[in-house]
This record gives C-alpha cells, sequence and structure tokens, in this order.
C-alpha cells in the first residue's frame, strides 16, 4: 500500500443519525480511526421561541417553554415562571412551592432515565433500555394523573401551579419512591461491572476543572469535573432551601465520572421527593395577584419601588428609559445544567425580549474540543455523557 | 459581595467607562461604553475579590426606537468562588455595528457571539469563526431585530389548509368571548 496516497477523510455524522439524540450534524475529518477535526452544525429544530415570544402575553408564552427541552418540560415551565415572578414581584404559595420542586425532581428523574437508556444503548449496553423505561412510563403516568399530559406539561402558572394534587397522587408517587433506590442499583448492576462499560468510559472524554469552567458548563457535566456549583444551591428557588440534600460531585472529569453524578443524583432527586410530600403544606396553589389565562393587553402594573440608578453621563434623556425597561434573569437547575431565562419589559403584556439561555447549546459547542483527537467510536460515547437535547439546543 | 460594592469598585477602576447602573430586584446591571468592554470584563475576571470566572449568558438586546445606540450586549457574570452575579450591558450603535470579542477570555462565548451575530447582526472583532449557527448560510435579515417581521403577510401564497385553519380559530374566539 503507498502511504503516500493517504489523504483525509471527510465523515457526515447525521443530522439523521440514531446516536447523536436529535438533528446534530457533526462533520468529522478522519484520519484512519483517529479525528482531526470536529465541526458541529446545530439549528435544524430552531423555531424561533424567543422571537415568538414577543409578540405573545407572558401566560401564552408559557407553552414555548415547553418545547424546548422535551424531555424535562417542567423544569421549563418552572424556569420561565420564577423569571416572570421576579419581574411582577409576586409571591407564590408555599404549596405551589413544594408542588413545583416534587413535579421538578420527578421530571429530573424521567429525564436522566432516558439519558441512561440512550447513553447505555450506544455504547452497546441493551438491557438497561428496557428497565430504564419501564420506570419513566410509571412517572409518566403520574405526570399524566396531575397535569393531564405526559411530555408537554404546562402545569405551573405564574404565581403558583395550575391545579392541586390529590391524595391519589402522593400514595402513588411514595411507592414509586420507595421503590426507586433498589432499581437504580439494579440500573448499576447491570452497567458498573461491565468491563466493555468500564473500558469505554473511565479516562474518555476528560474536561478538566477550570476548562469546564471556561467552556460554560453546567450541571452534572460540570460536577463531573469536580466543580461544586448547583443552581439550587448557590440561588435556592422553590422549596429546595427548605429540604436536605447533597450535590453528587466527580474528580476525573471523564464520561464514567460524569454517568456516576447523575446516578446520584437519582437517589438525591428521591430524597428531595420523600421530603416534600412530607412536609407539603396546606393552603392555596396560586397567588391572588397572578395574572389571569387571558391576560389583559393593557400595561402590566409593575412594582418598581426597589429600583435603584445612577447615571454618569450628562446631557442624555436616558432616566425615562432606564425607568421603562426593567429586567430579570432568573435560572433553574435542568436536569442537563443551568437554564436562565433573561426578561426585559416594557410594561407592556408581552415581554419585549426573552432570552433562553439553554445548557444543551453550550454542551454541544464543547463537542471539538471532546472529540479532536479521539476514536471515532467515542464521539458517541461523549455525545452521549454531556446529555444534549437538540430541542431546547436550537429553540 | 454586595452588587453595589461591585459597582463602585467598577466606577473607581473605570471612571470614564462607567455610564449608569441600575438594580432592580437585588439584580445590578452596569452600562459601559463599548470600546473598553475587554478591559471591564478581564478586570471582573481576575481582580481577586471579585473573580467572575463564569459567563453565564450572552445575548443582546435591540431597543429601536426607544434609545440611540440601539443595541445592548449583555454578559452575564457569575463567580463560582464568591456565589455573585452581575449583569454588564455594552451600547452598540446600528451604524458600525461592531465590537470586541471575547471568545479568548471564555471559550464559552464563541457560540453565544455567532448565535448573537446570526439574531442581530452584530459583528464581533476578533472572533474565530464568525459564521450563523442556528440559521442557514443564506438566510436573509437577522431574525431577532424588531424590524423585521414577526408574520409576515403571505397573500395568496399562503398553504391553504393553514388559512383555513386560521378562520376556524377566529370563529372560535369570537364564540367565546
Amino acid at each position: 500500500m503507498n502511504l503516500e496516497n493517504t489523504k483525509e477523510l471527510i465523515i457526515n455524522m447525521g443530522p439523521q443519525h440514531p446516536a447523536t439524540h436529535g438533528v446534530l450534524r457533526l462533520v468529522l475529518e478522519v484520519e484512519g480511526e483517529v479525528i482531526k477535526r470536529c465541526i458541529p452544525y446545530i439549528g435544524y429544530l430552531h423555531r424561533g421561541v424567543e422571537k415568538l415570544s414577543e409578540d405573545l402575553t407572558y401566560v401564552q408564552s408559557l407553552p414555548l417553554t415547553d418545547r424546548l427541552d422535551y424531555l424535562s418540560s417542567m423544569v421549563n415551565n418552572v424556569g420561565f415562571c420564577i423569571a416572570v415572578e421576579k419581574l411582577m414581584g409576586i409571591e407564590v404559595p408555599l404549596r405551589a412551592k413544594f408542588i413545583r420542586t416534587i413535579l421538578s425532581e420527578m421530571a429530573r428523574i424521567c429525564s436522566h432515565l432516558v439519558w441512561i437508556a440512550t447513553h447505555a444503548l450506544d455504547i452497546g449496553a441493551m438491557t438497561v433500555f428496557l428497565y430504564a423505561m419501564r420506570d419513566r412510563e410509571k412517572l409518566l403516568e403520574l405526570f399524566e394523573m396531575v397535569t393531564g399530559a405526559r411530555l408537554t406539561v404546562s402545569y405551573p402558572r405564574v404565581g403558583g401551579v395550575r391545579c392541586d394534587i390529590n391524595e391519589e397522587f402522593i400514595n402513588e408517587l411514595s411507592d414509586f419512591i420507595n421503590k426507586f433506590p433498589e432499581r437504580v442499583e439494579e440500573y448499576e448492576t447491570l452497567i458498573d461491572k461491565n468491563r466493555v462499560w468500564l473500558k469505554r468510559t473511565k479516562g474518555v472524554g476528560v474536561i478538566t476543572a477550570e476548562e469546564a469552567i471556561n467552556w460554560g458548563l453546567t450541571g452534572p457535566t460540570l460536577r463531573g469535573s469536580g466543580v461544586y456549583y448547583d443552581v439550587r444551591k448557590f440561588f435556592p428557588y422553590d422549596a429546595y432551601d427548605m429540604v436536605d440534600f447533597e450535590v453528587p460531585i466527580g474528580k476525573n472529569g471523564d464520561i464514567y465520572d460524569r454517568y456516576k453524578c447523575r446516578m446520584l443524583e437519582f437517589r438525591q432527586s428521591a430524597r428531595i421527593i420523600k421530603q416534600c410530600i412530607e412536609k407539603l403544606p396546606e393552603g392555596a396553589i396560586l397567588a391572588e395577584e397572578s395574572p389571569k389565562i387571558r391576560m389583559p393587553s393593557s400595561p402590566l402594573k409593575i412594582d418598581k419601588n426597589d429600583i435603584q440608578f445612577e447615571i454618569y453621563v450628562e446631557d442624555r434623556n436616558i432616566e425615562d428609559f432606564i425607568k421603562k425597561f426593567t429586567d430579570v434573569y432568573a435560572s433553574v437547575e435542568a436536569p442537563r445544567g443551568e437554564l436562565g431565562f433573561y426578561i426585559v419589559c416594557d410594561d407592556s403584556a408581552k415581554p419585549y425580549r426573552m432570552r433562553v439561555r439553554a445548557p444543551s447549546f453550550v454542551h454541544a459547542g464543547v463537542l471539538p474540543k471532546l472529540c479532536e483527537g479521539a476514536l471515532i467510536a467515542d464521539v458517541i460515547a461523549n455525545i452521549g455523557s454531556i446529555d444534549i437535547v437538540l430541542g431546547e439546543c436550537d429553540r | 459581595m454586595n452588587p453595589t460594592e461591585i459597582v463602585k469598585r467598577l466606577k473607581d477602576s473605570f471612571p470614564e467607562e462607567i455610564l449608569w447602573y441600575r438594580c432592580f430586584r437585588n439584580e445590578c446591571d452596569v452600562t459601559v461604553k463599548k470600546e473598553k468592554n475587554r478591559e471591564i470584563l478581564l478586570y471582573l475576571k481576575n481582580t481577586p475579590s471579585l473573580e467572575f470566572d463564569y459567563l453565564i449568558d450572552l445575548t443582546a438586546v435591540d431597543y429601536l426606537g426607544f434609545r440611540e445606540p440601539r443595541f445592548d450586549v449583555v454578559y452575564h457574570l457569575m463567580s463560582i468562588k464568591h456565589r455573585h452575579r452581575i449583569r454588564i450591558k455594552a451600547e452598540v450603535p446600528e451604524q458600525g455595528c461592531c465590537i470586541s470579542s471575547v471568545a479568548d477570555i471564555w471559550k464559552t462565548a464563541d457560540w453565544f457571539e455567532r448565535e448573537c451575530f446570526d439574531m442581530f447582526g452584530i459583528i464581533f472583532k476578533g472572533h474565530p469563526d464568525l459564521r450563523r449557527i442556528l440559521l442557514p448560510e443564506d438566510w436573509n435579515g437577522f431574525p431577532l431585530r424588531k424590524d423585521y417581521p414577526v408574520h409576515s403577510d403571505l397573500g395568496d401564497k399562503e398553504w391553504k389548509t393553514y388559512r383555513e385553519l386560521k378562520e376556524a380559530a377566529r370563529g372560535w374566539k369570537d364564540n367565546e368571548s
């Protein structure tokens, strides 16, 4: 064989590829099995959520957030509601906070179950898929019981939640949560002692702590590298400051540590739900000042008493502008990382600008760094380990 | 650190560059001139008691018709060590719509700036690879600008089924109210 005539081969992976978890396209320049360059192309699922919301009222924008990360729509809804509540200065009743926390953690378990199912399937462990889907089905039934929908729930409202949970739901959820830690051990016995799994994940796709911070990673992907950052602990929302839980962190920053972090999060989520059920208070589920479904298009009444400003430039008529455009940023810990909503309000009932800071978008950006110099087979393992959802990535 | 203290330190270090600050719901934002955005962000990142090592978000807002210069490029910074956040805004005019890139300070800014260019047409000088990211390469216009319409009137070219659906929906709405 004449080696002088060898050249780099360009492989187009995706957008229709079963292991890229959606419509992600990677252009890989390979030399043999080794990747020289990796260029991700995204945007195949772009629906213009940010632009659409500028034409809808705050209440009407809520269902749009379902369609971002469709595996954990509850958390997206909560994130949006928290941002709008912060803007309008609405205090959520305690019972609603606990209900939201319970359902957010259910969504986290659901989302992680899909992750472990598909990630293991990609690497070659088929059985876990069936086990994880069995448990997810139970959770989706519970979601349907409360919200009437399985995936796109639109359950929270600005100022609370749409409807109350009942005794039957709590009993069934308790049953599930009591059994769940055993189930997690079941998955771990399927994977953790599997030599193929360990070879494919340990020491592969390493991100150091400094790099992870510089790349803006969040959630379990960041914590796998040993950085302690969790929005639930740093900037508590809902009932997270009233329950006791730990944030698992890894050490080596490889695929195995990211996997381990998520497996430990299963147990913490179960713990949070258990405490929330015990502490669930009685009372209202929707704040009185919460906006109606048919939100009037007349100007909002926003309490601007706590606004402070100081202007250092002269001869500019800027004071009215500063008073008119108020903005807030609120973020929640979605299963994938920090999901932030930045809302600019111009006193009308429609957001002047709604920006979604999507963790999957940031995580997809780190793929070239993870893949370059690695083997083709590891690309699949890497995509699985950063856990991206393209609906959220492309918005 | 208290947000107002951060603003004070910033003001002491860059007296000429800070235009105004505002605190609302315990969040501080500082508006700066765009020429020194890199120096200010580097100062915030490297000063020992501030240490904003984390760029959470980078985006832009279009204030067409309300203010001149038209755009704001918005940086959300956070410090993992000190657990504080701040928002820095840099004014960008429509003419000469450009600002220095921070992609070499934070790698995460790479894609954020590409998205910002894609949606607003703001040019980031010094960016390694400024291309459209979410939209196709041959797209016309910048969708998140305020003069880009949400609905466009296609007239007869509109898909027939969609037009029927819209009329039906209008009928329900009238019945309800």
